[in-house]
């Protein structure tokens, strides 16, 4: 047992106590400054493992390095795949602790509304410094009672990357406007044994920015703009799918029901396909090793390719791009610490570093970097320039909602057409979509 | 024993209450079980109860649970998908179940005569068993690319196929191939098992059986597989609750798709919970292979005490 405390020596240590303390007290206050602990001095942001390899380069060499400087505190960048961050967040989320700063992807950070921070004030400084963000990162990141949930920090376009020089080859001077056209080029192709790739995988990029615009150019549409009637199962819905039966056998490679994200990139830089719908890291990659990828009659990749929009169905052309946003999670003790962060981070010159490595492969979040000089550099990646102005969301012609969210997750509309394709009748894929899509709208 | 400790210099004799306490078996019994219960508790029963709590709320991730009653178990009797997961999830621990006893017990028999070599194969038997699940499937994955398969590849270039088999996009065949990386994988798991059975086997049965004239199909049917009943038995419950809860191969593999043609209740269960945040109905649809997993186990520990007591 130990030594009983009697009253004298209670004081004496208590008093030495309070003696401490307020001589710590007493410092901190003449420096005027917090004490180190009580600002928070780690920081732990998980991003995904970004196609451009030389921006996660950027960041760990070069810009992590210099916030820490600059904020004098400890950040860990961790890069994960982009399928796995949900998982991630969920999991941190119920448990309460985890990464501080999420990278989030599309809508998702409307499913983590009530575990995020509040960032408006920060989303209000780097608009106006910075020429406003795009209209769809602005509606993606709107929570409910006017709360910011994230700050957008990328996107990346989506775009028809093809091949040049098989399409002349069978006639195609310039690249198709229509999917009609761009089915009877691609059938030609694909007898010439390069076929168009594309994804109806379970995968998150080039699948839902793939299937959703492709419905939306045939007047189909998930949900009504209310948000609740889901509106799916109509003619035009059922029209888009009929014609992607045939067209998928005609002119698709087939092996991409299977495909992740970056199949289509190493089929297309194998010279296996003609044309996929994806950001611009195939070009990127075969600029960055010129040697490496070489077409047919040896000349280097990327000579042969150029990028173009998705060809228009009845109701016009439509492109969805990959928005990427950083939220800050409700949980973390580093609030404070991880706002300051993504205000440096987004700081013009800082920025600038990281939107330089990309090449174009994503815009900035803000209108003001459409003028940079960068864009003088490649007219093959002009396409992308300004193609953030304007596009539709996941869950159009409703809010990029929760459930919008949820519908994109569970790969409704893709697997709709994946359906489809491996034989179930087109009526009744279309069926079972809305089945599924009623679920989910019916919570609301 | 309390005598001699008595005799020891130094040693008393312990007389207090805890010590008589302890002296009594059943009591002594109850306390040197607490760590087995506190550890039960903590990582079996607490999981085990929050799930079922989860799946009778509303829950999602960053909201509070609200109690529904059966809501989500009725919602997933109408899902489409969760019909779908039910019949692969069926399929995929049926058909893996047979191929990997089938396979297993044959390996097992080869690995129990004497030849060259024999302690290499036995270890090199195991390494599907030890290699780490993801990385094997992510082999597999690449095995099976749909552009690039080297299966596709060897195929074509011995003139037995002439267009690309779809390994992962034919909906049958994608489930297929999953059955057969279980396989693969699970396979030594049988044989090793098998094996230290077959050893336990005394020869002179097979020797005396050989002399009354039995073939080698007869002798493995009226001794081998009696008497490695119950030890097949045992190895079957275990694989059988593994496989009906498998994850890892078809994340990895096709991530359920395509189009859900793969997805099993675990993968699904995964794709609702964690992956759209719907913690509640996620909950409802991993508890879902509850009542068949004690249905499975119950008929199974039945057998198996039936074959003992016979």
């Amino acid at each position: 047992m130990g030594r009983r405390m009697d009253r004298r020596s209670f004081i004496k240590v208590t008093g030495a106590g309070a003696a401490a303390a307020s001589t710590g007290l007493a410092g901190i206050l003449e420096s005027g400054r917090a004490p180190a602990y009580a600002q928070g001095t780690k920081l732990h942001i998980v991003r995904w493992v970004d196609f451009v390899p030389a921006s996660d380069e950027v960041l760990k060499t070069k810009l992590i390095p210099d916030a820490q400087k600059a904020l004098g505190a400890e950040i860990t960048l961790e890069t994960i795949n982009a399928n796995d961050i949900q998982p991630r967040a969920t999991a941190a989320i119920s448990s309460r602790s985890g990464p501080d700063i999420f990278n989030m992807l599309h809508n998702w950070v409307q499913l983590y509304a009530e575990s995020v921070v509040d960032v408006s004030d920060l989303f209000e400084s780097i608009g106006k410094a910075q020429g406003g963000f795009y209209d769809a990162v602005n509606r993606q990141t709107a929570g409910p009672g006017g709360k910011r949930l994230a700050i957008p920090h990328a996107i990346v376009g989506a775009m028809i990357a093809y091949r040049k020089s098989l399409f002349e080859e069978v006639g195609a001077k310039e690249f198709p406007k229509t999917w009609q056209q761009y089915r009877e080029v691609g059938k030609k192709l694909k007898a010439k044994g390069y076929p168009i790739g594309q994804t109806l995988g379970h995968t998150f990029g080039d699948a839902p920015t793939f299937s959703y615009t492709y419905l939306w150019s045939w007047g189909g549409k998930e949900v009504q703009q209310d948000g609740k009637t889901v509106a799916i199962n109509s003619k035009e819905t059922i029209e888009s799918v009929k014609f992607m039966v045939g067209f998928w056998k005609d002119a698709f490679d087939e092996g991409g029901l299977a495909w992740d994200d970056s199949n289509n990139n190493r089929a297309f830089l194998s010279g296996t396909i003609c044309a996929t719908l994806n950001g611009a890291s195939i070009y990127i990659e075969s600029l960055r090793n010129r040697e490496k990828y070489k077409t047919e009659k040896g000349a280097l990749m990327h000579t042969d390719i150029r990028h173009a929009p998705n060809p228009a169905g009845p109701a016009g052309a439509y492109l969805n791009h990959t928005t990427f946003h950083h939220a800050i999670m409700n949980y973390s003790k580093n609030q404070k610490l991880a706002k300051d962060f993504l205000r440096w981070l987004h700081a013009k010159e800082n920025y600038e570093h990281w939107f330089l490595s990309q090449k174009g492969f994503s815009v900035g979040p803000t209108t003001d970097w459409e003028k940079h000089k960068m864009w003088e550099q490649d007219p093959v990646m002009l396409p992308y320039r300004t193609g953030a102005r304007a596009f539709r969301l996941f869950g159009w012609e409703g809010p990029p909602s929760r459930n919008a969210t949820e519908a994109q997750t569970k790969y409704i509309i893709t697997d709709m057409y994946a359906k489809a394709v491996q034989g179930m009748a087109p009526e009744d894929a279309v069926k079972w979509a809305e089945g599924q899509l009623r679920e989910i709208y019916g919570k609301a | 024993m309390t005598a001699r400790l008595a005799t020891l210099p130094g040693t008393a004799p312990r007389t207090g209450a805890v010590s008589r306490l302890l002296e009594d078996e059943r009591v002594l019994g109850a306390v040197l079980l607490v760590p087995t219960i506190i550890l039960l508790t903590l990582f079996i029963a607490y999981p085990f109860v929050t799930g079922v709590w989860l799946s009778l709320t509303s829950a999602t991730v960053g909201n509070p649970a609200v109690f529904v009653g059966l809501k989500n178990f009725a919602k997933l009797w109408n899902d489409s998908i969760f019909q779908q997961a039910t019949y692969n999830t069926f399929v995929y621990t049926g058909l893996a179940t047979v191929g990997k006893l089938v396979l297993g017990m044959w390996l097992a028999l080869l690995l129990n005569r004497h030849f060259r070599g024999k302690r290499l194969v036995r270890a090199s038997m195991l390494l599907p068993f030890i290699i780490p699940t993801v990385l094997s499937t992510f082999a597999w994955k690449w095995m099976f690319d749909p552009t690039f398969s080297v299966l596709n590849w060897t195929l074509y270039h011995l003139g037995l196929i002439q267009t690309r088999i779809g390994w992962l996009t034919d909906p049958t065949l994608a489930l297929g191939s999953v059955i057969i990386v279980n396989v693969w994988r699970g396979m030594p798991f049988y044989a090793i098992t098998l094996l230290a059975g077959l050893q336990t086997v005394n020869p002179e049965l097979h020797e005396a059986a050989a002399i009354d004239g039995a073939n080698a199909w007869q002798r493995f049917w009226r001794i081998t597989w009696p008497l490695l009943l119950p030890v097949t038995m045992v190895v079957t419950l275990f694989s059988v609750i593994q496989t009906f809860a498998d994850f890892q191969l078809v994340y990895v593999l096709t991530g359920g798709g395509p189009a859900n043609a793969t997805h099993l209740f675990a993968t699904y269960a995964y794709q609702i919970g964690i992956g759209t945040g719907l913690l509640g109905e996620g909950a409802a649809a991993s508890l879902a292979m509850f009542p068949m997993l004690f249905i499975i186990v119950v008929i199974q520990l039945w057998y198996i005490r039936r074959v003992e007591g016979a």
